[in-house]
């Protein structure tokens, strides 16, 4: 995914590779500004095109290549297989319709049925989503929810076609804990009910953590591990995951000044030569300023973006 | 069955509350804002008002005569008698009384008012109405669709496009069609060559270059329509045309769309970033329904108060082009040939420009109540709850 604009290509997005299974909850991870988001909207189609282009790659949803579907198929496929949930509930609802207008308009888009067909439909997903009151919360407006009944009317909204694919873009960033609770457990348990698959998008390790069949850790619009929960937490391979890790508050690290990565994400459009975080690691090489990384394989699925750390044969 | 009674059926069966379609909704709402609604009342009144009119003063003998002139009676004050003993029987007022007075001439100014109602309130409403379509899909398209350039080919497709609905009007269906085929062909050709060619904007073949931006191309219009002083190109507009009402309300309409235009571009660009615009795109909704549904209804409140104050303008301006003899024709009485008459006579006779300026200030007002209601109910911030 390249972004063409003034100045240098902003190459946002570059080699990443995932897979999602039916059923399966992926997590993808890292800080601000490194590519999670853009990911999601490249594989939704909704990336401004230009200034966005995307240079290369495939993008493949049940066997079928979205980049080469024609714009209307591609339209139809949103909302009703794919669908997703966007990270600031206080925004992404019109505020001059009501909550079952919306979620009716979805339904309507894409499936011909009749106005109270749709009613019941949208009143269901409300019960589902763990609305009280359904019936009256549904001609309610956005203003007059809670944030995390918002959230909830976006994730009834998301599912109202049954759509096979959730995208969740950060959906409990803007959320308290207690809230953020209860909507990771409504995202499960609708995932366990639909057998859908979900790829969620956090920058919150403790998140990925509770809910994640696999992990995949982003730095620089590169994919620089992935695992499943186990192989990621315990066995974490490259020093960006290792850094991440570090920097969670623990239980045995009470009392003391929580560890940082010194510096910030490169700008896409000027990222440094051979490994993306070299300039931030504390294992670099003089080689890693020259080459990038190949994934090193380290059995079951389990695969990081360091040379070094391999050949070190983990962290010391 | 009708679809009603299904509803109905199916809340039967479910408990659900009743069902309310949107418009019963709006009335609803509308029905409980005061404001708003004594707004529709008088405008529904001085419609009706506006048709008794032509009822009433039209024909060879009608009821209320605008054009009977009474040398001896000429600006009297309202509710004055008229002197039995120098006019004739039938020129004396049915109304026993002049309710509006009368104007220099000695006509009765309540039948003048009741004969211009209508032409007054349609130039008003027709060319406001004219005016704030052509801005809200202008200003929707430049602020939607911006950042789309208008390539070489596109601007082929269009004016072979023009050309050939111009041919067709004209009755040549033979150059119409030869002049549609042009057009389409440009156009499959351009699509063949998008699909072929990949590659940064630079290189691209001419007729694929970017040329001007859709906002740049809509934007500098309004600039361009801006700079003519708008009643010349009116009247300009106006003398090549056969004097005629719907002419001149036509006119009126297309050159007073800039402002909508400016308002809503203006209100689409921050809109269209929102997050819920995103979010019905990711959820499959179509762009013309995001435009027209999702982001209109937040854009309309700059709208609606232009409006309001648009209509008064279209009335004067309909009497300043009578005036200048290329309005209505001068026997007609309008709201506002009856104003500009009368300002000659303001400190003699004051009701001759009293009695339309109010009438003119009660319709605005009517309208602006009734449009500042309909915002706040599109606008359910704005709306109490109930």
């Amino acid at each position: 995914m390249h972004f063409h604009g003034e100045g240098p290509v902003a190459r946002a997005v570059d080699g990443i590779d995932f897979q999602i299974h039916r059923r399966q909850t992926v997590c993808i991870v890292g800080e601000s500004g490194c590519g999670k988001t853009v990911t999601a909207l490249a594989v939704m189609g909704l990336l401004p095109m230009p200034p966005a282009r995307i240079a290369g790659g495939r993008i493949l949803f049940d066997g079928r290549s979205l980049l080469d579907l024609p714009a209307d198929q591609w339209r139809t496929l949103r909302g009703r297989r794919i669908a997703m949930v966007f990270q600031e509930p206080m925004t992404s609802l019109n505020p001059v319709f009501t909550i079952g207008d919306q979620i009716r308009e979805t339904i309507l888009a894409h499936e011909a049925l009749k106005e109270a067909q749709a009613r019941l439909r949208t009143i269901s997903l409300l019960n589902d989503v763990g609305i009280e009151d359904p019936e009256r919360r549904a001609s309610d407006y956005p203003h007059q929810l809670s944030g995390g009944q918002r959230q909830r009317a976006m994730i009834a909204m998301a599912l109202a076609c049954g759509p096979d694919l959730i995208i969740a873009d950060e959906p409990t960033t803007a959320l308290d804990v207690t809230v953020q609770a209860q909507i990771l457990h409504l995202l499960q348990r609708l995932q366990a009910d639909k057998q859908m698959a979900i790829q969620y998008i956090t920058h919150d390790l403790s998140v990925v953590s509770a809910i994640a069949d696999r992990i995949y850790v982003m730095y620089a619009g590169v994919m620089v591990e992935q695992g499943n929960p186990g192989q990621i937490f315990q066995q974490a391979r490259h020093p960006y995951t290792r850094a991440l890790l570090d920097a969670l508050p623990t239980k045995e690290k009470r009392g003391q000044r929580l560890a940082t990565i010194p510096g910030t994400v490169p700008h896409p459009a000027y990222k440094p030569s051979g490994c993306p975080f070299h300039p931030r690691c504390g294992f670099r090489e003089p080689a890693c300023e020259r080459d990038f990384p190949q994934m090193c394989d380290y059995g079951d699925g389990h695969g990081a973006r360091c040379p070094v750390i391999q050949r070190m044969g983990g962290f010391p | 069955m009708t679809a009603d009674t299904r509803n109905s059926a199916l809340d039967a069966a479910t408990g659900l509350p009743p069902a309310r379609t949107p418009w019963e909704e709006t009335w609803r709402l509308l029905r409980k804002n005061r404001l708003a609604f004594s707004g529709l009342l008088i405008f529904v009144i001085f419609f009706l008002v506006a048709v008794a009119g032509i009822l009433l003063t039209a024909g060879s003998r009608p009821v209320l005569d605008p054009a009977q002139v009474r040398l001896q009676e000429k600006l009297l004050p309202p509710l004055s008698l008229p002197n039995h003993e120098v006019l004739p029987p039938e020129a004396l007022p049915p109304l026993g009384r002049y309710l509006l007075g009368t104007d220099d001439l000695g006509r009765d100014v309540f039948a003048r008012m009741l004969q211009g109602a209508w032409v007054s309130l349609t130039v008003g409403f027709v060319a406001v109405g004219i005016a704030v379509i052509i801005g809200i899909i202008l200003g929707g398209l430049a602020g939607y669709y911006g950042d789309q350039e208008l390539e070489v080919g596109h601007l082929l497709v269009w004016t072979t496009g023009v050309i050939a609905a111009f041919l067709l009007l004209t009755n040549r269906p033979a150059g119409a069609a030869a002049a549609a085929a042009a057009s389409a062909v440009i156009w499959i050709v351009m699509r063949r060559e998008r699909s072929l060619y990949e590659g940064p904007p630079s290189r691209r073949r001419w007729f694929t270059r970017g040329l001007v931006s859709v906002d740049t191309l809509i934007m500098r219009a309004v600039d361009v329509m801006l700079c003519f002083p708008s009643f010349f190109l009116i009247l300009t507009v106006v003398a090549l045309l056969p004097a005629s009402l719907y002419n001149i309300m036509v006119v009126i309409g297309l050159t007073s769309w800039m402002g909508t235009t400016r308002f809503v571009r203006a209100e689409f660009l921050s809109l269209r970033e929102q997050d819920f615009v995103a979010a019905a795109r990711a959820l499959g909704i179509g762009d013309m329904r995001i435009i027209f549904r999702h982001i209109m209804p937040n854009a309309m409140a700059p709208v609606l108060v232009s409006a309001t104050l648009g209509i008064a303008t279209a009335i004067l301006t309909e009497a300043g082009l009578s005036f200048l003899g290329f309005g209505v024709p001068p026997p007609h009485a309008t709201w506002g040939n009856i104003l500009s008459d009368g300002k000659q006579f303001i400190f003699d006779a004051p009701w001759l420009t009293f009695a339309p300026g109010i009438v003119i200030l009660i319709v605005v007002l009517a309208f602006n109540l009734f449009g500042e209601g309909l915002r706040d109910i599109m606008n359910p911030k704005l709306r109490e709850r109930n």
